[in-house]
């Protein structure tokens, strides 16, 4: 009995001690903020060694001719730099964002499952560990794309199970992060915040959390049906055993479809948290950003064979996947329009977050109408596996989906560091960035329209002028992220020091702006009331 | 339909009234092509992309304006509203008549392309790691096609070939495709090994070339000439080194080369059959000897 009051007395004094000392804090670490800056962290990471693998690629083909590396080497590099990028680099930025801010902005303590929260980071360092060790196996790396197709996967070497159990191991920390995003954010808002009050970039989360819930274990399922076709003899993808190879790329597409919105609705969210404040006036149509984000994810799932018009699937298919396909432009674009009505009659500046978002918003429309076109199947019988392919998915994943995070990442980092960023340095990173990631992506509408397969380590001359740019593009986009890197050590080191506010008139914007900055250890003891 | 016309004839005037800039256009755009399906899609994807400009220029130009005139910087006090459910109906039922302007056509398109009933001549390509059998079906002649030798050497690690010193490089094969002008030319494609995929984009299709399945396209092509394109799926290592070449010559010549081939297969293979005879024979009388004792 007074064992138990002792307890009891003791939990009482427990707040307010702040983070181990050591390594030991980052390893054990259950606190959201913590996590969250590692998930970041780790994703500026595997964003530069998938760039150095870009840079690689586009070295190669600077000039025509074979200069650098093995034809095989080449397919290794697309593929891993994609799988580096698309699950080490995107996603997890996203969720490391999601970390930090939503239970800022839903009035949270932490994160619901924190323990978990822990175990779902570290399995993805094993994950990404697994996958760069795969490249020094006998037979090299995978080189069959990031989307794997069946039988060529099935011709890689002893990277292969290394590969797909780095793949299960992503998949199980992304599904582990999702169930703790939607936890979080239907157990713990705040007293008074009813779902249509929630912050855009916890909703975009939500929905989001659900998409990885749903295909994720489809992923999975297909990676371990090639690596019993590989092992077990099986005969899911071979049609000398009764298979089908397009069978992999229905079930792969099926997950992959809902994955590119994984990496673009958050970016919506992030956006559409920036462009209020800097116009300074509430975002345009808040429930219909809320339909149309439902709307885009259930479209997603309805979609899929549009990547692979190519593979003769009967004309009612075609049809189907076509008119599903350009359906999605209705709610992507009442979100552009929403984004535009809201900049209209505010009173805009131009902080770094906001040039970023209004980057995003010329950019990725740009994407969007690449996608649109090439939503038009019997074009896209020319389009496809070209480099207006390849131009369509870096506009909407670098200047659409790297882009917002940036903004999020500028717009929220007084907040996490107490201190404003270098916004000399940070605007001239905004502009290099911006103009070379043009120079570097553009160019690939050309190639492409004129002929220009993807994923070839060298082509004809006729190809070589835009090559050449887009090759210096990409060693100019690279390099301008140095700078990110730079403004980011500085600003964790030292600078001015912001408000709670940090920008003027935000606290209206966010629970975030109220707390303050930096933001201490642990926030939230009391839950806010939101009126 | 008509629209579509429109934009092609819009877009082939672009192309003809600019000649010294022909070849700039030609490496900015889609190829026109030299069939009948290839200038629809050409046409489809003009009309499509000016649609997609006209739509960019109004968004980008409010966004622009917005940008220009409503900054604090110049004193601008913002608005309140946060919702107009006219302008929102307004900017969603406009995009869906506008998508629906592009599907009317592009089914229409679709569905042309998926008939190759009425065909003249019946080729299968069967694409291997890293080459092209074409099989000419029911006339006995059947070829591999593989990367001229000029182009495999340049494309060599550190070959010390300038790639512009080599015509046609790494678009250049041994034995092309060979097809006659102004037929109806189905294709049957399918694979040995991985998955390829067979595209000319002057004929303005490509399409998948999978182990165990067979697929059907369709071309007719009306100019005489040679096309080139490449291997559209990653294949392996060498998927940037399988071109595909095809030669549409006039029937007349047409026919006479295939008779070339088939005469010249005719003599290949006769010599063989003659020594496959004689070693049977031979075997024969060892076989009776050998019963005689």
């Amino acid at each position: 009995m007074s064992a138990t009051q002792t307890q009891a007395q003791a939990h009482e004094h427990h707040d307010d001690h702040g983070p181990a000392k050591g390594l030991k804090r980052w390893l054990t670490t259950t606190n959201h903020k913590d996590i969250g800056t590692m998930y970041l962290v780790f994703s500026l990471l595997m964003f530069f060694i998938g760039g150095g693998m870009a840079l690689v690629i586009r070295a190669e083909l600077f000039v025509p001719g074979m200069q650098l590396v093995d034809p095989g080497f080449f397919n290794t590099m697309t593929t891993v730099h994609a799988l580096i990028m698309v699950f080490g680099a995107v996603m997890p930025a996203t969720v490391g964002l999601a970390n930090w801010m939503i239970p800022l902005q839903v009035g949270a303590p932490d994160m619901a499952l924190p323990r978990m929260n822990n175990f779902s980071f570290w399995l993805l360092v094993a994950a990404f560990s697994l996958l760069i060790l795969s490249l020094f196996m006998p037979g090299g790396g995978p080189a069959a794309g990031w989307t794997l197709y069946p039988p060529l996967v099935l011709q890689t070497g002893d990277a292969l199970p290394l590969a797909i159990f780095a793949i299960h191991l992503a998949g199980a920390s992304s599904i582990m992060g999702a169930i703790n995003i939607i936890v979080t954010i239907m157990n713990m808002r705040a007293p008074g915040m009813t779902l249509l009050k929630m912050p855009l970039f916890v909703w975009t989360w939500l929905i989001t959390a659900y998409l990885l819930i749903a295909v994720m274990p489809v992923f999975a399922g297909a990676v371990t049906m090639l690596l019993t076709d590989h092992f077990f003899h099986t005969t899911f993808f071979a049609a000398a055993g009764g298979g089908d190879p397009v069978l992999y790329q229905h079930i792969f597409w099926f997950f992959g479809h809902p994955e590119v919105y994984i990496m673009i609705l958050p970016a919506f969210g992030i956006v559409s948290e920036i462009i209020p404040t800097f116009s300074r006036k509430p975002l345009f149509g808040y429930d219909a950003m809320v339909y149309a984000t439902a709307s885009i994810a259930f479209l997603s799932f309805i979609v899929w064979a549009h990547h692979m018009f190519t593979v003769g699937m009967p004309l009612a298919g075609t049809m189907f996947f076509m008119l599903s396909t350009m359906l999605i432009a209705v709610p992507t674009g009442v979100k552009v329009f929403n984004w535009t009505a809201t900049m209209w009659r505010g009173s805009l500046s131009f902080e770094t977050p906001m040039l970023f978002s209004l980057a995003f918003l010329f950019l990725f429309t740009i994407g969007g109408f690449s996608g649109l076109m090439m939503a038009i199947a019997p074009v896209d019988f020319q389009y496809h596996d070209t480099y207006f392919i390849v131009a369509h998915f870096h506009y909407v994943l670098v200047p659409g989906a790297v882009f917002a995070i940036m903004a999020g990442v500028y717009y929220w980092m007084p907040k996490w560091t107490g201190h404003m960023y270098d916004v000399k340095l940070s605007k001239i990173h905004f502009w290099m960035s911006a103009i070379f990631v043009n120079v570097l992506f553009f160019p690939q509408h050309f190639l492409g329209l004129a002929g220009m397969p993807r994923r070839i380590p060298d082509y004809s001359t006729q190809f070589a002028d835009w090559n050449m740019v887009s090759s210096i593009g990409a060693f100019g986009f690279g390099l301008s992220q140095l700078l990110f890197v730079y403004v980011i050590w500085k600003c964790a080191k030292g600078g001015e020091r912001v408000s709670a506010e940090v920008w003027d008139g935000a606290r209206v914007h966010g629970l975030e702006w109220t707390v303050p900055s930096p933001a201490p250890y642990h926030t939230f003891d009391e839950a806010p009331v939101v009126k | 339909m008509k629209m579509v016309k429109r934009a092609f004839v819009a877009g082939m005037a672009l192309v003809g009234a600019s000649s010294p800039a022909m070849a700039a256009w030609s490496d900015l755009n889609l190829r026109v092509g030299v069939t009948e399906l290839s200038r629809e899609i050409y046409g489809l994807h003009m009309l499509i992309l000016w649609i997609c400009v006209a739509i960019a220029v109004a968004v980008f130009g409010v966004m622009i304006y917005s940008i220009a005139t409503f900054r604090k910087s110049k004193g601008a006090v913002p608005a309140t509203f946060d919702h107009n459910t006219k302008a929102e109906i307004i900017w969603t039922v406009i995009p869906v008549v506008i998508l629906v302007a592009m599907a009317v056509p592009a089914a229409r398109t679709l569905v042309k392309i998926d008939d190759t009933r009425g065909s003249e001549l019946t080729v299968k390509v069967t694409g291997y790691q890293w080459k092209w059998q074409y099989e000419y079906v029911g006339e006995g002649v059947s070829f591999f096609s593989s990367l001229a030798r000029t182009s495999d050497e340049a494309r060599q690690l550190d070959s010390g070939i300038a790639p512009a010193s080599v015509e046609n490089y790494l678009l250049e094969v041994d034995n092309p495709l060979v097809v006659p002008q102004g037929r109806k030319v189905r294709v049957l494609i399918t694979a040995n090994d991985v998955i390829h995929a067979w595209w000319v984009p002057d004929f303005g299709m490509k399409k998948d070339a999978i182990p165990g399945f067979i697929n059907e396209m369709w071309f007719r092509a009306d100019e005489p000439g040679v096309y080139r394109g490449q291997c559209a799926e990653l294949c392996g290592r060498d998927h940037g080194f399988m071109p595909v070449v095809v030669e549409v010559l006039p029937q007349d010549e047409f026919d006479a080369w295939l008779a070339a081939q088939q005469a010249a297969r005719q003599a290949a293979s006769a010599p063989a059959a003659q020594t496959a005879a004689a070693t049977n024979v031979e075997n024969v009388a060892a076989l009776r000897v050998a019963n005689a004792e």
